[in-house]
């Protein structure tokens, strides 16, 4: 096995084991913390295929991480108030079901992916950059104006959804249910990128003439990933929603996006676990640093600025001894 | 809608695209120069915003503010340039989006530290706090009408900077083909921190006008920032033509939109959904418009076409 992989194994199986020793010293707290790492490694899983795999550097994934939040936030509103979503054409109850809601989470945020990327796709390089950064800031907006949602205030469910066969309230039980869907759709990232579909999208980014010589569409390549992306990013939106109870527009800000980012590029662009490195790094100095300095984004600044100027490839480049996955 | 307040509507819009020229105009001649992106633009103009608030507490003078602003937030640019930026030119635009990522967060809390979390409070002069009577009986804020009249005066001057000094001159050739220049005898690297520092100022002052209408606080620079964005997007990357263009009609489309729809929903709407789906149709409005841009003409209305 590679160094990379026994590195992998070592990140995936520490996740599992801190809230486990938690769970016996009875420290319920680190429990959720961990979850919110497996939650943001998610989001960070999703992003690393558009921006690893496929060199999309999208600033906008807030805007699926949001979308999947508002997706479980207003079918739970709605089962909370016992109005339907809507009664006409055909009748659409609200619901409390997570399997129900991961798939609107899903789906809506795979529908947001294919019309922004379909539009942002047509340019690239900078342009990608701003257009993506733009396009996240008006769902931001458009949440903030929107009052039938809680508008900037945002809206809170009371009780967490429930998960067939679970008590979704006992925080080693969600956090249990957070780390399976990880790891799901880490299996599923890893067969990705060695399906010919992967194969392809990364050829895209290292030589998109040779790519277009050979018969492939890039922009189609580029556009399915960015779906896939954005659809992955909306689903951990869901499950970040569920572990706060509570959806607001900041779900939707650009410094989230711009953190999603940092956790990719902090454990190793186009790495398969750099993301869940990335994530957990970042909750241990926000917990660690916050605790010390109110301050501590001056410290996280300085730290990103050092890994972009003099450590390139993160965590898991650093550590398997390869600077960059991109060869 | 009377059509007194139809205008002052337009001038509003003015006033907001001026300024959103100042921030556009400095991001994309440091694009356009030295091929950088550059998301810490917000910041410089919260350094403005802050200096000018500062300086005009202590001495009372807002003239003296405005040119600390600008002196301050061209100082912040010239050193961030020389111990970060330069590091980034050689490097894709990913590690320049984290890299000033990175700053965004060092100026923002940074900030914090040192003025606190409150907001400060930054007066219009003494001079300019009544309104003018335009012609027609117009009534308008006269402060709001200065800053137009800045900001169109500082267009004009980039305008001759750029087309008939030398330094400009060196600007043009650095857009085309930064190898050539340094080859003929030309200081590359002090060009490149002038050019950022000269942006950077811009934004300071943007800062520091716009800090007189709305509070100064830790974080205001971003929303302009990314307006400033899809300023370029809409006037294509590069083009100071084009950052004029784009910022006048993102400014008039955002605050056309926010008084117009309402009342144009309001014809088939009762008022209440009308007020709703307007607001919400309006904060949408300028990202409308750059999709529809994007659709049309992918490069800008200005960009180079490849």
């Amino acid at each position: 096995m590679s160094r990379e992989g026994i590195i992998n194994i070592l990140i995936l199986g520490g996740l599992l084991a801190v809230p486990l020793w938690a769970l016996s010293a009875d420290e319920p707290f680190t429990i959720t913390l961990a979850t919110r790492v497996a939650i943001l490694a998610l989001a960070g899983v999703g992003l690393n295929i558009a921006l690893g795999t496929g060199g999309l550097v999208s600033l906008g994934h807030a805007a699926f991480f949001g979308i999947g939040g508002y997706a479980m936030g207003i079918l739970a509103s709605h089962a909370q108030s016992f109005e339907p979503l809507m009664e006409w054409p055909l009748l659409i109850e609200g619901t409390k079901s997570m399997p129900i809601i991961w798939l609107v989470a899903t789906a809506m945020s795979a529908l947001a992916a294919l019309v922004i990327g379909a539009l942002s796709l047509r340019t690239s390089g900078v342009y990608f950059i701003m257009i993506t950064l733009a396009f996240g800031q008006m769902f931001f907006y458009f949440t903030i104006s929107w009052p039938a949602y809680g508008g900037e205030d945002g809206l809170s469910i009371y009780i967490r959804n429930s998960f067939p066969g679970l008590n979704t309230l006992v925080p080693i039980e969600f956090f249990g249910l957070c780390y399976a869907i990880l790891v799901i759709v880490l299996f599923f990232n890893w067969r990705l990128i060695n399906s010919p579909f992967g194969l392809a999208l990364n050829a895209a980014r290292q030589n998109q003439e040779r790519v277009e010589t050979v018969g492939l569409d890039p922009f189609r390549l580029r556009l399915v990933a960015f779906v896939i992306s954005g659809a992955i990013t909306g689903l951990a939106g869901a499950l970040f929603a569920d572990l706060n109870r509570f959806v607001s527009p900041a779900m939707f800000s650009w410094q989230l996006s711009g953190e999603i980012m940092v956790f990719v590029i902090l454990g190793g662009v186009a790495r398969l676990c750099g993301p869940v490195a990335g994530a957990a790094l970042f909750i241990i100095l926000e917990h660690y640093l916050g605790g010390l300095s109110e301050f501590w984004h001056i410290y996280l600044g300085l730290l990103l600025l050092f890994v972009v100027l003099f450590a390139k490839g993160g965590i898991i480049g650093t550590l398997s001894g390869k600077g960059s996955a991109h060869g | 809608m009377s059509i007194i307040l139809f205008i002052e509507q337009v001038l509003n819009g003015l006033q907001f695209g001026v300024m959103l020229f100042l921030m556009a105009s400095g991001l994309t001649l440091v694009f356009g120069v030295m091929g950088l992106i550059n998301l810490a633009h917000g910041s410089l103009f919260m350094v403005g915003a802050f200096a000018a608030a500062a300086v005009a507490g202590a001495t009372g003078s807002f003239l003296l503010a405005l040119m600390s602003a600008l002196a301050a937030a061209a100082a912040a640019g010239a050193i961030v340039e020389i111990l970060v930026i330069r590091r980034l030119y050689a490097r894709d635009h990913l590690d320049q989006v984290l890299a000033t990522f990175a700053l965004i967060l060092i100026f923002s809390e940074g900030t914090r530290w040192i003025f606190g979390s409150f907001p400060l409070f930054l007066d219009t002069p003494s001079y300019f706090s009544g309104p003018v009577t335009l012609p027609g009986g117009i009534e308008y804020s006269s402060y709001r009408l200065a800053i137009i009249v800045i900001g169109l005066l500082i267009a004009a001057g980039l305008f001759l900077l750029i087309a008939k000094t030398r330094l400009g001159i060196q600007i043009r050739a650095g857009e085309s083909d930064r190898e050539i220049i340094a080859a003929l005898g030309i200081d590359i690297s002090r060009l490149y921190t002038i050019v950022f520092a000269l942006g950077a100022a811009l934004a300071g002052l943007a800062g520091a006008l716009v800090g007189a209408i709305q509070s100064v606080q830790v974080g205001m620079g971003e929303p302009v920032l990314i307006l400033a964005f899809v300023v370029i997007v809409i006037g294509g990357i590069g083009s100071i033509q084009g950052a004029l263009i784009g910022s006048i009609l993102v400014g008039l489309t955002d605050t056309l939109g926010r008084t117009l729809l309402p009342v144009a929903f309001g014809a088939f709407m009762d008022p209440s959904s009308a007020t709703l789906v307007g607001s919400a149709l309006s904060s949408m409005s300028i990202y409308i418009l750059m999709a529809i841009v994007l659709l049309v003409k992918p490069q800008g209305l200005f960009g180079a076409s490849t």
